[in-house]
């Protein structure tokens, strides 16, 4: 096992021993965080994250960051819910094509604005979040989708044994990895963020990876949308989405995706979200109020920098002893 | 065209190219046989380099064809290039380092579908056999970040080979190798040759050039000048040829009183880096330092200035011994510091060379915070007028100049600290012949007025021309001390050389 | 001197400089000549909305609801320059103004809990500075995890409450001198004195030197980790009293006080031609921008547009804003 894999193979290890302890310092705690039923609830609190930690570590690998996923799964749920209230007779299967379609228009469209003015993807999508946030607006006129409208077999989807929205979202993160390492373009996106420079010199067609790249992101986030709307029962303009950006960039960053592009596992991401849902589950069980989970995510986000950095400290040292001694 | 034995690879004729305005290569009619070694010799700026490039497919040019086995060829890009068997290896080789050898060596190779499978297996086990080929022992399911730059332009050539490139274009290879690194290049490139491939080798260095290659095309100002086989031409001929005057004696050493020490080094230890480095550079004095690229010496500089300090080990200036742990510290105790990389370290691009010029000294022109334009303006144009910067405005962003008025504006901002002590990293790398020719008057000229000098140079005429006394470093130890008198290339070279050197690069 | 006879060469000659671009050019085509263009041209439109835009008095107290941002977003100009960001400024004057009023609340004292604001300001840049300078943490994802946490911090201390003021700290906005309103008359006071420093002090040069080439301005004995730090301090610093001034324009202190601001102070950096990747920017054009910005949203308000399409017009200007500097920096960039 060469260098760099190693020390990611310790990563995704010492995520997993995170969890553990984690589970079990609350189980120590509160027994009750030990049983099927708890499990079950950090299960469902974590589809939408995971899937749009997906689409949001394919963009970062490939050097970019995308701050527009939260608005995009609100306009996506938003038309999609109008579509159910306003045309009862279409079959709710064809509400998952909507939002995957306007999801991944949105992104393209964040795609396009990069690629063609070569801006940089923070700015973009700083704009696109609000942009897209007033579109929600504008086009619900600023109204709920309430419950009798959202199709019931939709719902059904995040109920009973083994909810469908689980299933889902481990589907979309086994597509995820399949893409990733198995997959010439997928290659191709991860060499691309490792040089950009060099990558049109090596036949990489830059622009339409970075299309395709954001287009997944939001297809991704507009998924997210429809299954909003499965687990929630709702879909409001104003809260729907709002925040999501926050959580999937600290799942990822926990999951040791790198800022810099070119390094990124899955399996690192979803033992990242799995930390967050087992976190999110706690705070209620710890009576620790909903509102501190803000505050939670946001030192989450700066210690997993911490970390990361720290790793790639040592691994960097690592190398020049061992360079070194050659 | 029918393609006999004897057609060359490649036929160019008439070719030009332009940037802007600027007319960098003026027809040039060039054939490149097929299993020779090609040597393209000439100044920085001469047109040698755009050359390969447009070969290479990374510029088209203005005027003029090329023909491939006869055929005329469009070489648009280089995938381009690359699919007609035409492989360029950059001197710091470009990879993707978070990727394996592996994958490096594959990607962009083959066309397929997006969506179509990694064969990794098959992959890893091509990679490892290439590598067998070569005689080269590298981990390939490595990523490229751990490799030194040696074994990255081995994985370079492997991708030329996997390919099966026809021309192998080699620009300035040897600059960051050992000797043994080198001989494994040439040893490569002749079995490359055999096999009935073309290798264009650019390089500065004379005796690699005689000992590898088998023709060798001169260019000056943008012209071919002469394509000849290497054995019938001097040494003499070739610098002649490159330089169109007779190389004059236009380097000699101006005396100056050799003082007392004036900067004092003592075991100084960067662990992977340099260790036990102790030298002294008195006032009035040139001391080099010389050695191959990586040996350590601008990471001492660094160390030195403060830009990056040492773990362990004492500096003394001017019989003080001092803890300098940033560049403001150094500055103020009278040390200047010439960088290397001038475009990464030393100019502020997009800003005025007025404001290039005054950046170290800001005390002098904003003694209570508030900038004095009419102070600043002035001692600009001084610096401007005693370097003899050309430039057509004080206001200019200063990378509008030329990479030699560059480089006198940056001597310029540190002259202007009035320094002690002066350290130049490669002061006139990139420049060419008539301002290096200032550079080193002004050099003579401040050690003269009493400044220690202590020079950086990879450039062997350079070190014995201006230097009292030369220091060798190699593999981050210091190997030599030779006075001007005993100073040779050969005496620098074999210090400079690694403790398990290979021997001379003759075939 | 003995040197080489200089025959020089045309490659020589033509290699040493382009020829400069012309001086009326370099004053007026730059990005603040944009926004000042920008400006008159939304006046105009504004005023044909509604005459109330050919009032001074309208305009002016129309501005103090953008005062507060437009202070911190000076500020974030010299940020971005030196080649940093920071978006945590809002949820800076959010916590700031919830421990100022909490602080308030618990013991009476108005001193000590302006103090306590303003400290709790500074300590939250130094958090900043201390992780992206110290620790050297990238500074786009630090500060979305310090808005987020200084934010959820916030939520924990006000939680959906509204903190109310006293009578006597309210209404800064209305207090007029010379009938200009004081938050204003901050702004430009800020304004004046960050342009002199930048424009015309040392340190405002350096800080165009770090933003340009941080490499090579610590070669040269720049000190810029030093001033990168005090920059973040600044802002912590700045965050708070403009936390203080909103909470006394509000009356009342809650957790999602200047919610969005980190938007609306980018674009009017970016509006006022800073450029993102550090280097080139100006005070002026930021205080152009401010009042830009403030004519846009009063006009969008005025005309009575959903605060939803106001979102998207702001958005949609940031894009397009970006757009424009960076064209504009390309051409006249060799």
């Amino acid at each position: 096992m060469n260098a760099l894999r190693s020390v990611f193979l310790r990563r995704e290890a010492g995520i997993a021993v995170m969890i553990v302890l984690f589970v079990i310092a609350v189980g120590i705690a509160k027994p009750q965080f030990l049983t099927a039923n708890e499990f079950r609830i950090i299960l469902l609190l974590i589809p939408l994250i995971l899937i749009g930690a997906m689409g949001e570590m394919l963009v970062l690998v490939a050097r970019h960051v995308d701050l527009s996923i939260g608005s995009s799964q609100a306009l996506a749920a938003i038309i999609t819910g109008m579509m159910f209230k306003f045309m009862p007779g279409v079959p709710w299967p064809v509400g998952f094509v909507v939002a995957i379609g306007i999801g991944a228009a949105i992104g393209f469209a964040n795609g396009a604005l990069i690629t063609l003015f070569r801006l940089p993807a923070i700015i973009v999508t700083l704009g696109t979040l609000n942009l897209y946030r007033g579109l929600t607006f504008i086009v619900s006129n600023a109204k709920q989708i309430d419950r009798q409208y959202i199709p019931s077999d939709l719902k059904a989807m995040s109920t009973g044994p083994v909810p469908w929205i689980i299933v889902i979202a481990l589907g979309v993160a086994l597509l995820t990895y399949w893409f990733a390492n198995h997959t010439r373009v997928g290659r191709q996106v991860f060499a691309l963020g490792s040089n950009p420079v060099a990558a049109p010199l090596r036949g990489i067609r830059v622009n339409a990876v970075t299309l395709m790249v954001f287009s997944i992101s939001g297809a991704l986030a507009g998924l997210t949308g429809i299954l909003y709307a499965s687990r929630w029962g709702f879909v409001n303009p104003s809260n729907t989405g709002s925040g999501f950006e926050f959580q999937v960039i600290a799942a990822v960053v926990i999951g040791g995706v790198s800022i810099n592009g070119g390094v990124g596992s899955v399996l690192g991401v979803v033992l990242g979200v799995l930390l967050l849902g087992c976190v999110s589950a706690a705070l209620p069980l710890l009576g620790i109020p909903g509102t501190a989970q803000s505050a939670i995510y946001g030192a989450v986000i700066i210690i997993a920098l911490l970390i990361d950095r720290s790793v790639r400290q040592r691994g960097i040292a690592a190398l020049a002893a061992s360079r070194a001694r050659a | 065209m029918a393609e006999t034995p004897d057609t060359p690879l490649i036929s160019a004729r008439g070719i030009a190219k332009q940037f802007a305005a600027i007319e960098v290569l003026r027809d040039v009619d060039l054939d490149l046989r097929r299993g020779e070694i090609h040597a393209l010799l000439g100044e920085n700026g001469a047109g040698k380099s755009t050359f390969a490039k447009i070969l290479a497919g990374v510029h088209r040019p203005t005027r003029g064809s090329i023909a491939l086995n006869g055929q005329p060829v469009d070489i648009s890009s280089p995938i381009a290039a690359q699919k007609l068997g035409i492989t360029l290896i950059h001197q710091e080789p470009i990879s993707f380092p978070d990727l394996s050898v592996a994958e490096n060596l594959v990607l962009g190779r083959t066309d397929g579908a997006p969506l179509g499978r990694v064969p990794w297996t098959a992959m890893t086990r091509d990679a490892r056999r290439l590598m067998d080929l070569l005689g080269v022992r590298i981990d390939v399911t490595k990523p490229m970040r751990g490799l030194s730059i040696a074994d990255q332009q081995m994985v370079e050539i492997a991708r030329a080979l996997a390919s099966d490139s026809r021309l192998i274009i080699m620009d300035e290879p040897t600059a960051p190798l050992t000797p043994k690194e080198v001989e494994t290049l040439f040893t490569i490139a002749r079995r490359l040759r055999d096999e009935g491939r073309t290798i264009i080798f650019i390089s500065h260095r004379l005796e690699e050039v005689r000992a590898l290659c088998d023709r060798v095309t001169i260019f000056r100002d943008g012209n071919k000048i002469a394509t000849e086989d290497i054995t019938s031409l001097t040494d003499a001929d070739i610098i002649r040829l490159m330089i169109g005057r007779p190389l004059r004696e236009y380097m000699h050493k101006q005396g100056a009183t050799i003082g007392e020490v004036a900067l004092k080094v003592d075991r100084l230890t960067k662990p992977g880096l340099f260790s036990d480095i102790s030298l002294e550079v008195r006032k009035g004095e040139i001391v080099g330092l010389g050695g191959l690229v990586g040996a350590g010496r601008t990471d001492v500089a660094r160390a030195i200035f403060g830009v990056a300090p040492a773990s362990s080990g004492t500096v003394t200036v001017n019989g003080k011994a001092v803890v300098i742990s940033e560049p403001s510290q150094a500055i103020d105790l009278g040390l200047a510091f010439v960088p290397e990389d001038r475009a990464v370290a030393g100019i502020f691009r997009t800003l005025s060379v007025e404001e290039n010029i005054t950046a170290a000294v800001p005390k002098k022109i904003a003694p209570g915070g508030i900038i004095r334009r009419v102070v600043e303006k002035t001692m600009a144009q001084d610096s401007v007028k005693r370097l003899r910067i050309r430039l057509a405005s004080l206001r200019q962003p200063i990378g509008e100049l030329s990479g030699g008025n560059q480089q006198k504006a940056i001597l310029a901002r540190w002259l202007l600290t009035d320094p002690d002590v002066l350290i130049l990293d490669e002061p006139t790398r990139g420049i060419d012949i008539g301002v290096k020719a200032e550079f080193y008057e002004m050099i003579g000229e401040l050690a003269a007025s009493g400044r220690a000098i202590l020079l950086i140079s990879s450039e062997l005429p350079e070190l014995l021309a201006l230097c009292d006394r030369v220091l060798v470093m190699s593999e981050g130890r210091l190997t030599a001390d030779i006075p001007r008198a005993d100073a040779s290339q050969e005496s620098i070279m074999s210090a400079a050389v690694p403790r398990s050197a290979g021997q001379a690069v003759a075939a | 001197m003995t040197m080489t006879d200089q025959t020089s060469t045309p490659a020589a000659t033509a290699f040493d400089a382009a020829a400069p671009r012309p001086r009326w050019q370099v004053i007026l085509i730059r990005p603040e000549t944009m926004t000042l263009l920008l400006l008159i041209l939304a006046f105009v439109v504004s005023s044909l909305i509604s005459p109330y835009f050919l009032d001074i008095n309208y305009i002016l107290s129309s501005f103090t609801i953008y005062a507060e941002f437009s202070i911190v977003a000076l500020v974030m100009t010299m940020i971005i320059i030196a080649g940093e960001i920071d978006l945590s400024p809002a949820a800076n004057m959010a916590l700031s103004a919830c421990l100022f009023a909490w602080t308030f609340q618990a013991t009476g004292a108005m001193p000590l809990a302006i103090v306590v604001g303003i400290a709790a300001g500074l300590a939250m840049g130094a958090f900043n500075a201390v992780l992206v300078i110290r620790l050297q943490l990238p500074s786009i994802i630090v500060t979305i995890g310090t808005l987020t946490l200084y934010r959820g911090i916030a939520q924990i201390i006000a939680g959906d409450q509204s903190i109310r003021l006293p009578e006597y700290f309210i209404g800064i906005n209305n207090v007029l001198v010379a009938g200009i309103p004081v938050p204003v008359i901050i702004f430009a006071v800020v304004a004046i004195g960050l342009a002199f420093i930048l424009g015309g002090t040392i340190w405002g040069r350096q800080i165009y030197q770090i933003g340009t080439s941080e490499v090579a301005a610590q070669h040269a004995g720049i000190r810029a980790k030093r001033i990168k730090f005090m920059l973040f301090l600044a802002m912590g610093f700045t965050s708070s009293i403009a936390g203080l001034i909103t909470a006394s324009r509000l009356g009342s202190v809650r957790y999602d006080l200047g919610i969005g601001g980190e938007l609306q102070m980018v674009l009017m950096a970016m509006l006022g031609g800073t450029y993102i990747f550090g280097g080139r920017g100006s005070i002026l054009g930021t205080f152009l921008a401010a009042w830009l910005l403030s004519v846009i949203s009063t006009g969008m308000l005025t005309a009575q547009w959903l605060p939803a399409t106001q979102l998207c017009v702001l958005g949609g200007l940031l894009i397009v804003s970006i757009i424009a500097t960076n064209f504009i920096y390309s051409r006249t960039q060799r």
